[in-house]
């Protein structure tokens, strides 16, 4: 069993000023004992892919609530595996039609939670997703 | 209070507490949704404080608590106002005709978020978000295209813009100009309420300094030349939706208007002039009694605040005057339908707490932007309201109800604490600036969820009542992809087209005002606009000399 604790970026990309959301998820991951880094707002691909990087993270969350989520999510996976961290855990949430999650996930988004999801729904699903992760590295 | 009362509650109550050892009531104790004691029952001895002349009084008067008109309702209704725009000025065009058609009395205009920020479609920093979230403007040609056919010397217009009012206000004056309207008929508002941008909403551009004077250039610019423009929605709905309470968000939002007022008058502005012109914008949540009480009880403050704290005399500039929008984060993705009622409790609290206009928010708000089947139910919710109800035919009729009242008198006391703890701070910008703010909020909105995950609050058809159910099926708007495309190439036509010199040096001359503190910039953007400089380009030169804010995170 792994024990090291997993470390998870949550991020807000673009424009979108909506962070009620992504301030919640954070501490609730942060309260289930994981380390959180929290963006802040109006970050681009290029800016939340470095910090991930930069902080060895297993996971990005990205929450966008402007209707831009199908750009964001696909440009950042993009880089991820431009850089060679296609491995990294990618999932979000925010104001996003059903039909466009079968999108997100093709993509290489591993989940996205909609409004009313638990945040207990996004920790268990998380700690199993960088649990598989890690199996698969060792 | 009279012997024989006081004798009968407390055997009233000895009766409750015996008949309480068998039957339980569902819970140990209740509260408001802002988390306010709720008592089991309010009586006369729970309103003996209350003096009727001193703290409630008549419509129209001093403290205002009744409502700012003295017939309220029976005169005019609110304003409806449904906030809308989305893709390009063309589509967003035809949805205000649609609406005005459909009765809407008044139009309120959403950006893109690039608008809201100052970059033109074809910034890097547009990508993927234009005319997402509300309509892309560019350029003057973009606002007398969204405006074609509306004349604005019959509608008036609020506009959802902040750190770049000033432009778009410009832009609005000169579709005036073009249409033969001049400056001075033109009504509507605009936000132009950077605080809570800092606080709650994000589309902040520049440091608070320069961010104050853009403001209060608008103040004064107005004050001489568009006289009944609203100058500035003083907002608490972003405070709420980013999950204060209810007694956070007047305190919050008051604590605001003060810092403008403040600002306004270091700047040599008399409050009894600018004051007539600051407008308020709230939320309706759902907690129906205390939603009513709240806006009563910020009513009151606001008057007391103007003529206290600012000796404001007249009574005009002592009136909170209020926009209101009912709760988006109340909404559900799971069973939209549930929304419609949603929206009629919390529209019908506002209409019960005197507001001047109002947004209905549509059932399908929680999934995308809403479709026009579904903004059209949420016009007829508050038409139904304003024929059928009944309750617009008396004016506050809530008034003098025992819990009303007591619960109006909380969420003033409570407000009051905060607006004192932040005075002792040195204001609101300091506490912006050290994150208090912001924490409250946050606190507020984490608690609120974790009640509602421990089941202690509950949330119907998401952690109660739930059914499986696809919402694929329904007819969501989706916005056309190629906005950005167009816009883009409209940008490219136009810098063609247009005296490219006139913009240079219209820009120099913004670019020399903004680095000096006595000039209005008003005059300068206008005629900016009016050679069809672009909104980046204008905020670009701002940007340059004011610099940009970074926000203080706080988690």
């Amino acid at each position: 069993m792994d024990e090291r604790k997993i470390r998870v970026v949550v991020a807000k990309p673009g424009l979108d000023g909506h962070d009620r959301g992504a301030k919640v998820v954070a501490r609730a991951l942060r309260d289930a004992g994981m380390e959180v880094v929290y963006t802040g707002l109006r970050q681009t691909p290029e800016q939340i892919v470095e910090t991930v990087l930069q902080e060895d993270a297993d996971a990005v969350g990205i929450s966008i609530l402007s209707g831009a989520h199908t750009f964001y999510f696909t440009k950042i996976i993009g880089l991820l595996k431009e850089k060679d961290a296609g491995d990294i855990i990618v999932f979000g949430g925010g104001v996003i039609p059903d039909k466009d999650i079968p999108g997100l996930l093709e993509a290489g988004a591993g989940a996205v939670f909609g409004p009313g999801t638990p945040t207990s729904v996004c920790v268990e699903w998380l700690e199993k997703a960088v649990a598989d992760k890690r199996a698969k590295e060792q | 209070m009279n012997t024989e009362y006081k004798e009968a509650r407390a055997k009233f109550e000895a009766g409750v507490a015996k008949s309480l050892q068998k039957h339980k009531e569902r819970k140990e104790s209740f509260s408001t949704g802002g988390g306010l004691p709720l008592g089991r029952l309010y009586g006369p001895d729970d309103v003996e404080s209350v003096d009727y002349m001193r703290d409630i009084g008549f419509p129209g008067e001093y403290p205002f608590t009744r409502g700012v008109q003295p017939t309220m309702y029976r005169g005019r209704f609110w304003t409806m106002r449904q906030y809308a725009g989305f893709a390009s000025a063309e589509e967003s065009n035809e949805r205000y005709r649609y609406l005005l058609s459909q009765g809407t009395t008044g139009l309120s205009v959403a950006f893109d978020l690039p608008t809201q920020i100052g970059y033109d479609s074809d910034d890097p920093m547009a990508q993927g978000e234009c005319g997402k979230v509300g309509v892309a403007i560019d350029s003057l040609q973009d606002m007398e295209i969204l405006f074609d056919q509306i004349p604005l010397d019959k509608v008036s217009t609020s506009m959802t813009i902040n750190a770049p009012a000033s432009v778009l206000l410009a832009m609005y004056i000169c579709v005036g100009e073009k249409q033969g309207v001049p400056m001075d008929v033109l009504s509507g508002t605009i936000q132009n309420d950077i605080l809570k941008e800092y606080i709650a909403r994000g589309t902040y551009i520049f440091p608070p300094k320069p961010s104050m004077r853009l403001i209060t250039d608008i103040f004064e610019f107005c004050s001489e030349n568009v006289p009944k423009w609203n100058t500035i929605s003083i907002s608490g709905y972003h405070i709420r939706e980013a999950g204060s309470t209810a007694a956070q968000e007047v305190a919050f939002t008051l604590a605001d208007g003060i810092a403008y007022v403040e600002a306004a008058a270091r700047k040599g502005l008399d409050p009894n002039v600018f004051g007539e012109r600051l407008s308020f914008f709230f939320n309706a949540h759902n907690d129906f009694l205390e939603e009513v009480a709240k806006f009563r009880a910020a009513r009151r403050m606001w008057a007391r605040i103007m003529k206290d704290r600012f000796g404001v005399t007249n009574p005009k500039a002592q009136m909170l005057r209020f926009h209101t929008q009912t709760g988006g984060s109340t909404l559900t993705a799971q069973q939209p339908e549930n929304n419609i009622v949603r929206v009629t409790m919390q529209a019908l609290a506002a209409v019960l707490g005197g507001t001047q206009s109002l947004h209905t928010n549509s059932m399908d708000e929680a999934l995308a932007l809403p479709s026009e089947k579904s903004v059209g139910i949420a016009l007829k919710t508050q038409q139904i309201i304003a024929y059928e109800s009944g309750v617009t035919n008396t004016v506050d009729p809530l008034a003098g109800s025992y819990v009303v009242e007591s619960l109006t008198n909380e969420i003033e006391k409570k407000a009051f604490e905060y607006i004192g703890q932040i005075d002792d701070m040195g204001g609101m910008l300091t506490a912006i600036e050290k994150g208090y703010v912001q924490k409250h909020i946050q606190d507020a909105a984490y608690d609120y969820q974790r009640s509602v995950e421990a089941k202690e609050s509950i949330v119907v058809g998401v952690n109660k009542f739930q059914v499986r159910e696809d919402n694929r099926e329904m007819n969501l708007l989706t916005v056309d992809a190629s906005v950005g495309e167009r816009q883009i190439a409209k940008l490219r036509k136009l810098k063609e087209a247009r005296d490219n010199l006139a913009v240079k040096n219209a820009l120099e001359d913004i670019r020399a005002a903004a680095a000096d503190d006595s000039r209005n910039l008003m005059p300068l953007i206008i005629n900016a606009v009016r050679s069809y400089a672009t909104e980046g380009e204008i905020c670009g030169v701002l940007r340059n000399v004011f610099g940009e804010y970074t926000e203080n995170i706080v988690l």
